[in-house]
C-alpha cells in the first residue's frame, strides 16, 4: 500500500506512469474498468509546470465508475451506460482536480451501485485484494482493491447503505462515510437520493482526513450539501465509547469478533472508556433501508430510457422503446430494486411500507441520539463477516442484503461512520471496526482512529 | 403473515417500472419479491403512531440561492450529441402511438 506523502514532491508525470503501471501489472484483479492515461498525463504535465498546484498535487487516484469524468466513460458497471462519455465532471472530481490529484482510472461497482460484492458490475467481479478467490465487497469494490494493491493511495467511492464500509473492511484499508451532505452529490449517478454520500478509500486516517477536507463543502448544484464544517481535528482525551451489542451477537463470525474485542483494548489503553450500550431498534433498520432505498432508486432511475442518453433499444413505438431499453440496460438486481420500490409506493401499499418505515427511521434517529447525550462514539463490526468466497451469496438476494445489516443505520440517520482497518482472522483476511458519530462529527472520528493507529 | 405476489401483480410492477421483462425473469422475480417483501413485514411490528416520518436528514431548510442563471456545465451541442438518434438539432424517438 501506499500513502499519499510518497507522492507529494515529486515529478507529477512519474507518478501517473508508476501508477498506471502498477494498474497494467495487476489485471487479474478486475479493479478497474478503463485508464484515463492521456488525460492524466496532461493533467501531470500541468502540476509539474506550476499551472496546477495544491494540497494534493501530483498525487495519483481512481474514481469509482459512478463519478462523472473526463478521459475515460462513466458506465456505472452497467449495460445501458456502457458507452457514457460524461459532458461534465462530478463536483468532488473537480475539487480533487482543483488541488492538483490526478484521475488516473474508473473503478469496477456493482451495477448503478446496488450490490455488496462487485458481483453485479457488468464487467465481471472484481477479487478481493488478500483472497482472489474471495469477493472485494461492494459496491465501491474496485476503488477498495486498487487502494488495497496500492495501485494509488486514494480512490473515491459512494456510500448509500454500507458501499464503502464494507469493501473497505473486506480489503483492510480506511473507508469514509460522511456525515449526509458533507461531499457535493452533483456529477454522481444517484441511487438513493436520501442516503447517498460521497467519500473515500485511504491507507492511513491523515490521508483519509486530507481527501475528505478538500472534497467537503457547499455547492451550488447539490442544495443538500453543507456549509463546509469539515476540519482537521485533535483526538479528544477520555472518550465515553459505546459497542453496540446487537452488532457482537453469536450470529457474528468469531474472527471478527475477536478483532473488535482487540480493538477495544486499544482504545481502552489509550485512556478511553468503552461501555456496552443496546440499541433494540436496530433489529430493524435493514427492512427500513430495503424500503425507503427501493423506493428512491425507483424513482431514481426513471432517468434511464434510452431517449436522451445511453445505450438505446430497437423498437417500433416509444413504450417499446423504454422498456426494451431498460429491460437491456439493468442487471438483476437493479430490476428487483426498481420493482420492490415501485411496490412500496403503490397506492394501496403506501402507508404500511413506505410511510411505516420513514416513521421507523425518526426512531432510529431518536435512539441513535438518545445514545449520543451519554457516548462521543458507538462501534461495532463493519460486517458479520469478513470477506465472503465467490458465488457464495449470489443466487439468494436476502442473504446478499444481510451482509448490510450492520451498515445500513448511519445511512438513516445520516451519521458519519468510518471502516477502521483492525487486526486480521487467523486466517489473514481483513476485519473493519465501525466508529459511528454524531452528525458533523467525521473529523473527531478519524482523529480518533488516528491516535490508535498501528498501536498493538 | 405471509405475503405472496402473483404473476399478475409482478406484471402490473413491471408496467409501472417500465421494464419488458421476459417470461423467465417474471418467474424468478415473483420468488424473490415475495421473499423480500416478507422480509420487509416485520416492520408493522413497530408501533409508530404520533411518530413523524423522517424524508431527509440535513436539518437544512427552504435553502435558497441568488435568483441568476447558473451557467450550464455543459453546453448544447455536447448534450445532444449524447442522444443515440438525432434530427435536425433534436431528439429523434419513434412515434408515440
Amino acid at each position: 500500500m501506499t500513502t499519499i506523502d510518497e507522492y507529494l514532491g515529486t515529478s507529477a508525470v512519474a507518478n501517473v506512469k508508476r501508477a498506471i503501471q502498477a494498474a497494467k501489472d495487476k489485471p487479474e484483479y478486475n479493479a478497474l474498468l478503463a485508464l484515463c492515461e492521456e488525460r492524466a498525463l496532461e493533467q501531470a504535465s500541468k502540476v509539474d509546470s506550476g499551472e496546477i498546484k495544491g494540497r494534493l498535487a501530483g498525487v495519483p487516484f481512481v474514481a469509482k465508475d459512478n463519478f462523472l469524468t473526463f478521459g475515460a466513460p462513466t458506465t456505472a458497471a452497467s449495460h445501458i451506460l456502457k458507452d457514457f462519455n460524461a459532458p461534465l465532471q462530478a463536483t468532488a472530481i473537480e475539487k480533487l482536480e482543483a488541488e492538483g490529484a490526478i484521475c488516473i482510472g474508473k473503478a469496477n461497482l456493482d451495477a448503478f451501485a446496488h450490490g455488496g460484492s462487485t458481483e453485479n458490475s457488468v464487467f465481471g467481479p472484481t477479487l478481493n485484494a488478500v483472497d482472489k478467490d474471495r469477493v472485494a465487497g461492494g459496491s465501491s469494490g474496485g476503488s477498495a482493491v486498487a487502494t488495497a494493491l496500492g495501485i494509488v493511495p486514494f480512490a473515491t467511492g459512494t456510500d448509500t447503505g454500507g458501499s464503502i464500509r464494507q469493501p473497505a473492511s473486506f480489503n483492510g484499508v480506511y473507508g469514509v462515510k460522511p456525515t449526509y451532505g458533507t461531499v457535493s452529490r452533483f456529477g454522481v449517478v444517484a441511487m438513493a437520493s436520501s442516503t447517498d454520500t460521497i467519500g473515500c478509500f485511504a491507507t492511513s486516517a491523515s490521508d483519509a482526513q486530507l481527501v475528505m477536507d478538500v472534497m467537503a463543502g457547499r455547492d451550488a448544484r447539490d442544495m443538500t450539501s453543507l456549509p463546509d464544517f469539515f476540519e482537521i481535528a485533535d483526538v479528544k482525551s477520555g472518550q465515553k465509547i459505546g459497542i453496540i451489542k446487537e452488532f457482537m451477537t453469536d450470529d457474528v463470525d468469531a474472527g471478527v469478533k475477536q478483532s473488535v474485542i482487540q480493538y477495544v483494548d486499544r482504545l481502552k489503553s489509550a485512556g478511553h472508556t468503552v461501555e456496552e450500550v443496546s440499541l433494540p431498534i436496530l433489529k430493524y433498520a435493514l427492512a427500513m433501508y430495503y424500503v425507503i432505498v427501493p423506493a428512491e432508486i425507483s424513482s431514481n432511475l426513471a432517468r434511464y430510457d434510452g431517449v436522451r442518453y445511453g445505450k438505446r433499444a430497437d423498437a417500433g413505438t416509444l413504450s417499446d422503446l423504454y422498456g426494451k431499453s431498460r429491460n437491456d440496460g439493468f442487471v438483476s438486481e437493479n430490476k428487483r430494486r426498481i420493482m420492490i420500490g415501485s411496490y412500496v409506493l403503490s397506492s394501496g401499499y403506501f402507508d404500511a411500507y413506505y410511510m411505516q418505515a420513514q416513521k421507523a427511521r425518526t426512531l432510529l434517529i431518536n435512539a441513535f441520539n438518545e445514545l449520543f447525550n451519554t457516548y462521543d462514539v458507538l462501534l461495532g463490526p463493519v460486517s458479520p463477516t469478513p470477506a465472503f468466497k465467490l458465488g457464495e451469496n449470489t443466487s439468494d438476494p436476502i442473504k446478499m442484503y444481510l451482509a448490510d445489516m450492520m451498515t445500513v443505520a448511519p445511512s438513516l440517520t445520516g451519521m458519519p461512520a468510518i471502516s477502521v482497518p483492525a487486526r486480521a482472522t487467523d486466517e489473514g483476511l481483513p476485519v473493519g471496526v465501525q466508529l459511528i458519530g454524531q452528525r458533523r462529527h467525521d473529523a473527531q472520528l478519524l482523529a480518533l482512529a488516528k491516535s490508535v493507529e498501528g498501536a498493538a | 403473515m405471509t405475503t405472496t405476489i402473483s404473476r399478475d401483480e409482478v406484471m402490473h410492477l413491471a408496467t409501472l417500472s417500465n421494464l419488458q421483462l421476459s417470461d423467465d425473469e417474471i418467474a424468478s422475480l415473483q420468488n424473490d419479491l415475495g421473499g423480500i417483501l416478507n422480509y420487509i413485514n416485520q416492520l408493522s411490528e413497530l408501533d409508530t403512531s404520533g411518530v413523524e416520518p423522517t424524508y431527509q436528514v440535513t436539518d437544512l431548510e427552504n435553502v435558497g440561492r441568488e435568483d441568476i442563471v447558473m451557467q450550464p456545465k455543459a453546453d448544447r451541442d455536447a448534450l445532444l450529441s449524447l442522444a443515440p438518434k438525432q434530427k435536425d438539432e433534436q431528439i429523434e424517438v419513434p412515434k408515440v402511438l
